[in-house]
């Protein structure tokens, strides 16, 4: 490989924030052709690094190196112009606006007196939609297509420049596994047409399947590189937080109490029909199923955000309704949404007031806000759940993207909830934090609460749940207890295949 | 019909349906409550009201891009104020050199370039302090509106130049000259709007600022644009109207910002940016000033008729609410 000339190069870069060094010198190469995957904790610096490769931050030192020259990006527009494009971590799209808009964002053609070209831009984006076999078209609004179609809008934009190089940052986040598929080729394909990629994500699996080469990060600072096929999992993990991890599955029970929650025959339209189940103090249980198989949908009911069709809902053996989230909260059940920047999150304000936000009623200090007590909450979650921040007064909208999803986890735990149920509680969490967070939901659930883990990956569903719920398209097919349940069995029930054996 | 599609037509339709809504009921309560005996939905009525919502509409075309831009403007009574004084004020000076027709086109000029320039320094502010557009603009509101004291006093400023008089009286086609004004500035501005690229950016930029900006958009030219247009187009209003009258109070143009707020509002343009049209907007100024007319019509004074619309704009931005959710299943948020 080393004949090969890398068609991008980073060397020393050093970008830094008030109070924050988010990248210490980090240098490594991508060469054409090569999936070239970008490792580290929840503000390691990895977003970064790519923002600063995409013209967006400016290094305060090091060079960027594309071919035989340095290159300095002064703008996204630049950095495209040059080849490079980079798929954001968080969906970066105008609702309003049509597909083709946000694909050709920026830089719609023209035609003269500044007029849009409208012919050009939706025969360029049916060609590219085409190619990613979407359900979806080019005029299209955004704001009116599921979250993983959005997704594929993002992933889209790579298609549209002849590309040296192209970033994605954990583009897998919110993808279905069909669609999943669908990437992959596109990255093959990209490949093959000798473009480099760099592919961030937490998800071991896809890094294993589809990169050649893989760069660890630790707190900003190059820690090495190493060739896939010469790792392995345990290695990496090793590089990235410096310790290994236990990944077993869960084995210990804990004493369970009364049932906590019943429900039973519930219905909400055609999003779900008739799931029933039970969840008892000190247990944990898991909702396994497809993206869209109606589990957030369950979440969203009982945390009173949606009317039920039919069916009930027992708390401690109690038929309730539950109105409005406030009346779910005062009954002791709380809900860690999935989508953490729409629902979860208030972008602008710092870290400690978005961890106390459903608590301002109980902080008071006569009419004025207990500021002791909230900080003192916040540093106890921040230990726990490490979160990296220069302090409680930093923006929640400059921390990394997992160091966001803790924060929002840490919300809820402060409530102290009699039932907590957590949507996709470690979607773009490193692997360290991520068996922190497993730790902490066990933890819980020994204490007595009732835990609800809804997840799309199958390693946490095993790894946290003592029973699992499958669900397909708005069904539930079977529970299974952690003795009975196998990966295959599982995979059988979310795919919709009717195991004889269940009953 | 999909779920979501009735809502949408309602919406788009809305603004209309409640403009016929108005017609009508003007009409039949007219008969019964009318201080003349003239019918409300008059010919002649109805293009007097087309001219008199010129002012306001002319302005609120201009304040569609801006909001949708995710910006606003409350300076716009005072920019179109002092317009007033300078188109009035150059041509009292200038006649004696120029002669009666010459100093018209220096005039409009004159006054137009000031708004636009007013206009570009509120956008140059937003864009270089990053600072609000509603601190700015009302800080621009009330120095402006300061400017314009300083010219003439408590004391109006007039003079009639009576070619422009001839001009602004005509009617084209049945249109009086105002009206065209408003109708060659909605097309202009509906083009700019949905077919150029400038207009594309404003919704982008409105829509999601951080995208736009990880786009390479610039935002902040954008927003210059939008508000030196809003200026010029405050400018244009003030020109078309006081070519006709020829005398300016230092008070006119008060309480502008918040007619034209209230028409783009009833007209669909979301609060928050992203969302609205040039012909949307259009209806809430029609249906605006046939309130005004018509409460006017059946006798009511100006503070029922302030009142009345107040009342109307509430309940139309609840309604909004109430069509976005679209059944029992949605979401509640
Ligand atoms: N605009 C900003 N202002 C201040 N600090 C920032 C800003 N952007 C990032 N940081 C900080 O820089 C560090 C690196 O963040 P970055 O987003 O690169 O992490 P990451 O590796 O992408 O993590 P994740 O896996 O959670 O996405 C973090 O400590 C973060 O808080
Ligand atoms: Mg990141």
């Amino acid at each position: 490989m080393t004949d090969v000339k890398p068609v991008l190069r980073l060397e020393g870069i050093v970008k830094t924030f008030p109070g924050v060094r988010a990248l210490d010198g980090l240098s490594f190469d991508v060469l054409p052709g090569e999936v070239h995957a970008l490792m580290g904790e929840n503000g390691a610096g990895k977003s970064t690094s790519m923002k600063v490769l995409g013209g967006i931050y400016q290094p305060d030192e090091g060079a960027i190196i594309m071919g035989d020259e340095q290159v300095v990006m002064n703008g996204p527009l630049e950095a495209k112009a040059k080849g490079i494009v980079f798929i954001h971590q968080e969906l970066s799209l105008a609702e309003e606006l049509s597909v083709a808009e946000n694909i050709y964002l920026g830089e719609l053609p023209r035609k003269s007196f500044g007029r849009v070209d409208w012919a050009l831009l939706y025969e360029r984006t049916d060609a590219i939609l085409k190619k990613l076999k979407v359900g979806f078209n080019a005029r299209t609004r955004v704001g009116d297509l599921s979250i993983a179609n959005q997704q594929m809008v993002e992933i889209a934009r790579a298609l549209t420049v002849d590309a040296k190089a192209v970033i994605f940052d954990e583009p897998t986040a919110s993808l279905t596994d069909a669609e999943k598929v669908v990437l992959f080729d596109v990255i093959a394909d990209l490949q093959a047409e000798g473009v480099g990629i760099i592919y961030i994500s937490h998800r071991m699996e896809e890094i294993f399947k589809i990169t050649d080469r893989i760069t660890v990060l630790r707190d900003g600072q190059y820690v090495g590189t190493v060739e896939t096929k010469n790792t392995d999992e345990e290695r990496v993990t090793q590089m990235m937080i410096g310790r290994k991890l236990d990944l077993s599955r869960n084995v210990s029970h804990h004493e369970l109490g009364n049932v906590a929650l019943e429900v039973r025959g519930l219905s909400c339209g055609k999003l779900y029909s008739d799931v029933s189940f039970e969840v008892r103090r000190g247990e944990v249980l898991g909702f396994y199923g497809l993206v869209g198989a109606g589990r957030t949908e369950i979440a969203e009911t009982l945390f009173g955000l949606r009317e039920p069709s039919a069916g009930q809902i027992l708390l401690d053996g109690e038929e309730v309704r539950i109105s409005s989230p406030a009346d779910a909260i005062a009954r002791g059940i709380s809900l860690v949404p999935e989508d953490r920047k729409g629902q979860g999150l208030v972008l602008g304000m710092n870290c400690r007031d978005n961890m106390t936000l459903p608590q301002v009623d109980d902080l008071k200090a006569g009419p004025f806000m207990a500021e002791g007590a909230e900080v003192a909450i916040f540093d106890q979650y921040r230990d726990k759940l490490d979160i990296r921040t220069p302090g409680w007064k930093q923006r929640v909208g400059n921390l990394s993207g997992g160091n966001q999803q803790k924060i929002v986890i840490g919300k809820w735990l402060s409530m102290h909830p009699n039932v907590l149920i957590v949507d996709e509680p470690t979607r773009g969490i490193d692997v360290g934090s991520k068996s922190e967070i497993h730790k902490l939901l066990r933890g819980l659930a020994a204490q007595g609460y009732a835990v609800i883990v809804i997840s799309s990956e199958m390693p946490e569903v095993l790894h946290v749940s003592d029973r699992i719920v499958a669900m397909y398209s708005g069904r539930v097919m079977r529970t299974f207890t952690s003795e009975e349940v196998t990966e295959d069995n599982l995979i059988q029930a979310i795919s919709g295949l009717t195991d004889d054996r269940a009953a | 019909m999909q779920p979501g599609a009735l809502s949408k037509a309602l919406k788009g339709g809305a603004i209309w349906g409640f403009i016929v809504l108005q017609l009508i009921f003007f009409s039949i309560a007219g008969e019964f409550l009318a201080l003349s005996d003239k019918a409300f939905m008059d010919y002649e009525n109805m293009l007097l009201l087309l001219k008199q919502s010129a002012p306001i509409g002319i302005i609120a075309m201009g304040m569609t891009i801006v909001m949708v831009n995710g910006n606003i403007d409350l300076s716009v009574g005072a920019t179109f104020a002092i317009a007033a004084i300078i188109l009035l004020g150059s041509m009292d000076m200038l006649t004696g050199t120029l002669g009666d027709v010459m100093v018209i086109p220096v005039a409009w000029f004159l006054a137009l370039a000031v708004g636009t320039l007013l206009g570009a320094l509120n956008g140059l502010i937003v864009w270089k302090t990053g600072v609000d557009a509603f601190i700015v603009t009302l800080g621009a509101m009330l120095g402006y509106r300061g400017i314009v004291f300083m010219f003439n006093g408590e004391n109006p400023t007039s003079h009639l130049n009576w070619t422009l008089v001839d001009y602004a009286e005509a009617q084209f086609l049945g249109l009086h000259t105002a009206t065209w004004f408003l109708a060659g500035v909605t097309l202009v501005l509906w083009f700019v709007m949905t077919r150029t690229v400038h207009g594309r950016n404003a919704y982008a930029i409105g829509n999601n600022r951080e995208a736009a900006v990880n786009a390479g958009i610039r935002v902040g030219p954008h927003m210059m644009i939008n508000f030196a247009i809003i200026g010029f187009l405050a400018a244009l209003s003030a020109v078309v109207f006081y070519s006709e009258s020829g005398s300016v109070n230092p008070n006119d143009g008060q309480l502008y910002e918040l007619w034209v707020i209230t028409a783009v509002v009833l007209g669909g343009t979301r609060i928050t940016g992203g969302a609205g049209s040039v012909i949307g907007t259009l209806g809430g100024v029609i249906a605006i000033q046939l309130l005004r007319k018509g409460l006017g019509h059946i006798g009511a004074d100006t503070s029922t008729v302030n009142l009345v619309i107040g009342l109307i704009l509430i309940a139309v931005l609840f309604l909004d609410r109430q069509l976005n959710v679209k059944g029992k299943e949605e979401l509640k948020i």
